[in-house]
């Protein structure tokens, strides 16, 4: 900025961000905070400092086998957006650089196929899954995030691969690049970046998807979102233990989202946004 | 030039997700029109049949119908206009210059990686709990009644939630737009006596329509089938104060078994996402042009 701000404005600049933004953390910090409690300091009322206890967690493992769920989680949201890549690629890739007329309109067709509410075709997928053995099944469950998420995973990818300058490729070619050498040592260092954050902002939805992931499974498939829903009908109090298994679900993908909030509004804008 | 062989080489290339993505959108879609036109209920198979629209009219007297139809439009409604209007009072402080502000941003963009299950029931016992939440425990210490949430105002609560998950994204997105605006065209305004309110209203304001846009395409797509939040928090209730279009559905479906009136609901679900997003649509292709 060329004009000088007075310190004065900064300070409550400042002061008044910060407040909003602990404000907004607030629930998050307060479900760590308590989840290091035991049962009994939980809900004696508003406390910010814990005793330090990992009860809480201990018992999450214990009772509920925290990590099959976790596994789960892991292999789904990472299966399908492998998945989903692998199909996407090469549709976003001749999208990109050798568009037509029609190549706008197949993008927004596949953008509104994100709109049918999932809840309408809820049964029908249900039978399909029932009677073709799928319920329950990481299989299943994997192309089902894998088909969800792909209108975004194509739009990302095509929004990265558009930056790629067509040229180089030409400049490559006349220096007498063979096709491969041209594959390995111009194309790939140009779209990893695009490809790896589109990986990482799709793991994040995939992760996060409550529906499906409920709907779909019991116990063999389930990962953490249906983990954390079985927490719904308490039985006594519990707000430590849901608290611990609350941070457990989160941490990993709060903390890959730290890392992605830059290409997270470029993705999830569709690169309107930048 | 190849172009006949590149043309087909593309479209060779785009048939996996154009297919997949076709199969996934018309076979269950057909499944669910042709069940709305069915009697079926898989726990009483002895009636089952062909029945045209009955389900539609069943679907449409059930009084709970109307509700699920406003609460849905409430919930989408609320929560945009609480998003858009604090994303953008909150990109605007964030935009300052601030002592901390990679801290600052992670903070406030930190709900958004929290999955629904999770920030409902942190919310509904953490938080709101008429007796051992935070709520409470501020309206003791003022010496006030604490609410009861979800048992008196559990469609107030579910926005309140979802607002907080949706706010982080429109506030990232729209600090992101802000700071790509033109630091010198923000001085040559005030240089000519713009006042705050006219340099927002006709600067900033006019350079965040098309984030602006953007952000309410997405979250409408997301907010139209909010279920996680009202499954684990209200479970639609108390009677159908807090059951949208989807979670009525999902009731009919897997709880009742009503697989005709469920597929009905689902169909009127879909065409209502559809009228939505004609509009969204299109704005939001206006806007991509530029």
């Amino acid at each position: 900025m060329a004009r000088a701000v007075t310190t004065q404005h900064k300070t409550i600049a400042t002061a008044a961000a910060w407040i909003v933004a602990l404000l907004i953390f607030f629930p998050i910090l307060y479900t760590i905070i308590t989840s290091f409690k035991s049962e009994q300091e939980a809900i004696q009322g508003f406390n910010l400092i814990p005793s330090g206890t990992f009860e809480s967690y201990s018992e999450v493992q214990q009772q509920s086998g925290y990590f099959k769920f976790f596994f789960n989680s892991v292999l789904l949201s990472v299966g399908s957006t492998v998945l989903a890549l692998i199909v996407a690629i090469p549709a976003a890739w001749s999208m990109a650089f050798s568009p037509t007329k029609r190549t706008k309109d197949i993008l927004m067709w596949m953008l509104s196929t994100k709109m049918m509410p999932a809840v309408a075709v809820l049964f029908p997928i249900y039978l399909i899954f029932r009677d073709s053995g799928l319920l329950d099944s990481r299989i299943g469950l994997t192309v089902m995030l894998m088909l969800i998420n792909l209108p975004i995973v194509v739009w990302m990818l095509y929004t990265y691969f558009r930056e790629i300058p067509g040229e180089i490729l030409e400049a490559a070619r006349m220096d007498g690049a063979s096709l491969w050498n041209e594959i390995i040592y111009v194309l790939t260092p140009m779209a990893v970046p695009g490809i790896a954050s589109t990986m990482l902002l799709n793991i994040i939805l995939a992760w996060n998807e409550a529906f499906w992931t409920i709907r779909l499974t019991t116990t063999n498939a389930a990962p953490l979102t249906a983990f954390i829903s079985s927490f719904s009908s308490p039985q006594g109090l519990f707000w430590a233990k849901l608290s611990a298994a609350s941070t457990l679900a989160i941490a990993p993908i709060l903390i890959m989202g730290w890392f992605s909030q830059k290409q997270l509004v470029r993705g999830l804008t569709f690169g309107a946004v930048k | 030039m190849a172009t006949q062989q590149t043309r087909s080489l593309a479209r060779f290339m785009m048939a996996p997700s154009v297919i997949l993505l076709f199969v996934w959108m018309i076979v269950p879609l057909a499944f669910t029109i042709w069940f709305s036109l069915l009697q079926y209920n898989p726990l009483n198979p002895i009636r089952d049949g062909f029945v045209w629209f009955d389900n539609y009219k069943l679907f449409y007297s059930n009084p709970a119908f109307l509700y699920s139809i406003l609460n849905t439009l409430t919930i989408v409604v609320s929560v945009l206009v609480i998003t858009v209007v604090g994303g953008i009072l909150l990109a605007m402080l964030l935009d300052q210059p601030i002592w901390g502000q990679g801290v600052v941003r992670i903070l406030v963009i930190s709900p958004f990686f929290v999955m629904p299950p999770v920030a409902a029931l942190v919310w509904k016992n953490m938080i709101m709990h008429p007796q051992y939440g935070v709520f409470a425990d501020i309206a003791r210490f003022f010496g006030a009644q604490p609410i009861d949430w979800f048992g008196q105002h559990p469609l107030t609560a579910i926005i309140l939630i979802v607002a907080w998950q949706w706010l982080p994204f429109a506030t990232l997105i729209l600090l992101t737009s802000l700071q790509s605006l033109d630091g010198e065209q923000k001085e040559a305004a005030e240089m000519d006596g713009a006042g705050f309110l006219s340099r927002f209203w006709y600067l900033t304001l006019p350079h965040m329509s098309r984030a602006i846009t953007v952000v309410i395409l997405i979250q409408t797509i997301f907010l139209l089938s909010i279920y996680a939040e009202i499954l684990v928090t209200t479970n639609g209730g108390p009677g159908y104060a807090s059951t949208n279009l989807p979670f009525l559905v999902y009731q009919k479906a897997l709880l009742e078994f009503k697989i005709g009136q469920a597929s009905a609901g689902g169909v009127i679900a879909v065409i209502l996402a559809n009228i939505v997003a004609f509009f969204a649509m299109r704005a939001v292709g206006k806007n991509l042009d530029k």
